[in-house]
């Protein structure tokens, strides 16, 4: 129960209330990188070094360029005059609330959590490499498509149309 | 006697470290680490300014600044002709003492965190270079992903620096250079990861070790073997890009968009994001130092008495020389030719690259696989560059001087 | 509280705000941050299961984790690119007015 633990965990929990509660579109996006960087150095501090690395180079560093250039080209950069909340807030309000009260009181109860402390497991980037290659193979191969699917069906979504092919002007 | 000279520096953090009380050690280490980079780029920035703007001005055939001499009231006593070489002195004092402008318009908070941003990446990233032996500030099992990690998160600050200036020429400017950022990181981790192919580690200590042997008096550097060449290659022009350094300077160019997302930076702000490019580029060139060039081992096996410091920074200012040099003589590329070339070049070579790394590390050890690695890449070259240059015919060069 | 305790209420909190996020705010974006925060609660909670679970040596958290973000970073793009396709046919980014099929 460290202090970096107890002041990592409130930074991130802070920039993830102001990401849902700010007006402006573009601070949500950079208060967004906050709490990914926080939930990074959480990872840090759980021994987890190559999965922290990879949260900020894939979510610090793509995602959430990737959530700004979108705010960007929907112009929405401005802070909007009207209420920014839909017309069922509060009961969604309600719900996250409820989730949160049972997800914490199943932690703060549980007998199945572990009690004692394990030493710190190494994790070196060796084994994990090993791992990918050997055990988890089939699924890196699917990702892998996965990934080529997403990139072309994005480019092909987010393509501009052009006039002649659609006169009509009907998608 | 010389091993000694090696190891100075980590002799004196030890006797520095012994004075302090075994509880504290932990962190008084690094700290007395970070201060030395924090001490010794910014210096080494400053005179890199001055060898820049001579360098450019001697290869335009012109002097670079000369005026300087002795700051006052020393003139009185050494009247002593520096040569220009004081100038960063006038230039820092004027950076930090000009006026701080925030337009109107801005968004106050965002504006003036968007260098702070920026330079803790850049000063983050120098935490895994290897300076000389033993001398690693933080050697992790995944250095080499931890330095592309922090150089990504740069580009959250260039987009922070230009839309904060509510100024379409910083957010046009913005946006080029963030689409010029990420489009160039792709060829630069290609090219690092055919290192780490070959090494087996992410580790920068490793990759180093690897390097650290001796054929025939002549160093296994990997930028002697045919895929460590070509991505050698790839990473410094991926690195220049990164930098925002011509010919990839169009999202600051003066002629182009005025200076592109820090237009409305002035004084230490300006000066933060100015220390923070050039500190980048630092970082990136010590990164290719380490994976291609040897980190701080020595090219001959009789020239290992050298202090291993001293390679790593004289191989430093060897790469920052060529950057300024490539700086003073190559014209600009366009938008659009820039993200052809990361594209439709570097990309699919880097990926060509890495197979001929391969192809490299499964052939038996002799001279065949230096024909058919140079084959292949030569091969992959020439023809990526005739698909790139779609049936243009090239004229005879036409040489024209200044009467 | 142990240490595991503080890190599964922090990805508690963190899916219970991205969902809050993902329910109540109108425009489309904010959505996909907060689908992107949920993601984030849920790795959380892996790599803390694997660090203070049983046999943390067969690297299972990891390379679950592994996976859920590369799989996190094709769902941003392809939502994003959606949310772009309907911004340039509908002129808004507003949910509450993306709510008929007519063209």
């Amino acid at each position: 129960m460290t202090l970096a633990l107890i002041i990592t965990a409130l930074v991130t929990v802070l920039a993830a209330a102001t990401v849902m509660s700010l007006r402006n579109l573009v601070h949500c996006a950079l208060a967004m990188a906050v709490a990914f960087s926080g939930v990074a150095a959480l990872y840090l501090q759980l021994n987890a070094e190559f999965v922290g690395f990879a949260e900020i180079l894939v979510y610090v560093g793509a995602i959430a360029i990737l959530i700004v250039f979108a705010i960007l080209l929907t112009r929405s950069g401005e802070t909007p005059e009207k209420s920014v909340l839909t017309s069922g807030w509060l009961a969604g309000v309600a719900v996250s609330a409820m989730v949160f009260t049972l997800l914490g009181w199943a932690v703060l109860t549980s007998s199945a959590l572990p009690k004692e402390i394990a030493t710190a497991p190494a994790a070196p980037v060796k084994n994990i490499g090993d791992a990918l290659m050997g055990k988890f193979v089939l699924p890196l191969e699917i990702v892998g498509l996965v990934l080529t699917a997403a990139m072309i069906g994005a480019v092909i979504i987010a393509l501009k149309e052009d006039k002649k092919d659609n006169p009509g002007g009907q998608p | 006697m010389f091993d000694q000279l090696d190891q100075i520096f980590v002799t004196a953090l030890h006797w520095l470290v012994s004075f302090v009380p075994e509880m504290l050690r932990p962190l008084v280490t690094p700290l007395i680490c970070i201060s030395f980079i924090l001490a010794v780029f910014p210096a080494y920035f400053s005179i890199i300014t001055i060898f820049e703007r001579k360098g450019i001005g001697r290869i335009q055939n012109r002097y670079g600044p000369n005026r300087v001499g002795m700051p006052w009231p020393l003139n009185k006593i050494f009247n002593w002709s520096l040569a220009g070489f004081g100038q960063f002195i006038p230039d820092g004092l004027k950076m930090l003492t000009k006026e701080d402008i925030v337009p109107r318009a801005a968004d106050k908070i965002v504006h003036f965190l968007a260098p702070v941003v920026m330079l803790i990446p850049v000063l983050l990233s120098y935490s895994v270079l290897p300076f000389g032996k033993n001398m690693t500030l933080a050697d992790y099992d995944a250095g080499l992903l931890f330095f592309f990690a922090v150089g990504g998160a740069v580009e959250i600050s260039v987009f922070m620096a230009g839309w904060s200036s509510r100024n379409k020429y910083s957010l046009l400017g913005a946006m080029r250079a963030i689409a010029q950022m990420v489009s160039y990181e792709i060829p630069l981790i290609l090219s690092a990861v055919s290192v780490v192919m070959i090494v087996g580690s992410l580790k920068l200590t490793d990759i180093i070790a690897h390097q650290n042997h001796y054929t025939f008096g002549i160093a296994h550097w990997h930028v002697f073997t045919p895929w460590g060449f070509i991505g050698f290659v790839l990473f410094f022009i991926a690195s220049l890009a990164e930098s925002n350094r011509t010919p990839f300077d169009l999202p600051e160019a003066e002629s182009e968009i005025i200076a592109g997302y820090f237009t409305e930076y002035s004084g230490f702000k300006f000066a933060l994001f100015f220390l923070g490019e050039y500190l980048g580029m630092f970082a990136i060139s010590g990164l290719g130092i380490t994976l291609f060039l040897g980190g701080w081992t020595a090219p001959f096996s009789f020239l290992t008495w050298i202090p291993s410091w001293i390679w790593f920074f004289g191989k430093l200012t060897a790469i920052i020389f060529v950057f300024i040099w490539i700086r003073a003589t190559l014209p600009r590329l366009r938008m659009d030719q820039l993200m052809n070339f990361a594209w439709k070049f570097m990309l699919p070579l880097a990926l060509i690259n890495m197979l001929v790394a391969g192809i490299w590390h499964y052939m038996a050890a002799d001279w065949q696989r230096w024909l058919v690695c140079g084959a292949l890449i030569a091969g992959a070259y020439v023809l990526l560059g005739r698909g790139l240059m779609q049936n243009q015919k090239l004229g005879k060069r036409i040489y024209r001087y200044a009467e | 509280m142990t240490p595991l305790q503080v890190c599964l209420l922090v990805s508690a909190f963190l899916f219970a705000i991205g969902f809050a996020g993902a329910v109540t705010r109108r425009h489309a974006i904010l959505v996909l941050i907060g689908i992107e925060l949920m993601l984030n609660a849920a790795n959380l909670n892996f790599i803390a299961f694997w660090r203070y679970g049983a046999h943390p040596e067969a690297l299972t958290g990891i390379i679950f984790v592994l996976f859920s973000m590369a799989l996190a970073g094709a769902e941003a793009a392809v939502g994003l690119a959606l949310v772009i396709a309907i911004y340039r046919h509908k002129e808004t980014s507003n949910l509450d007015e993306v709510k008929e099929l007519k063209g």
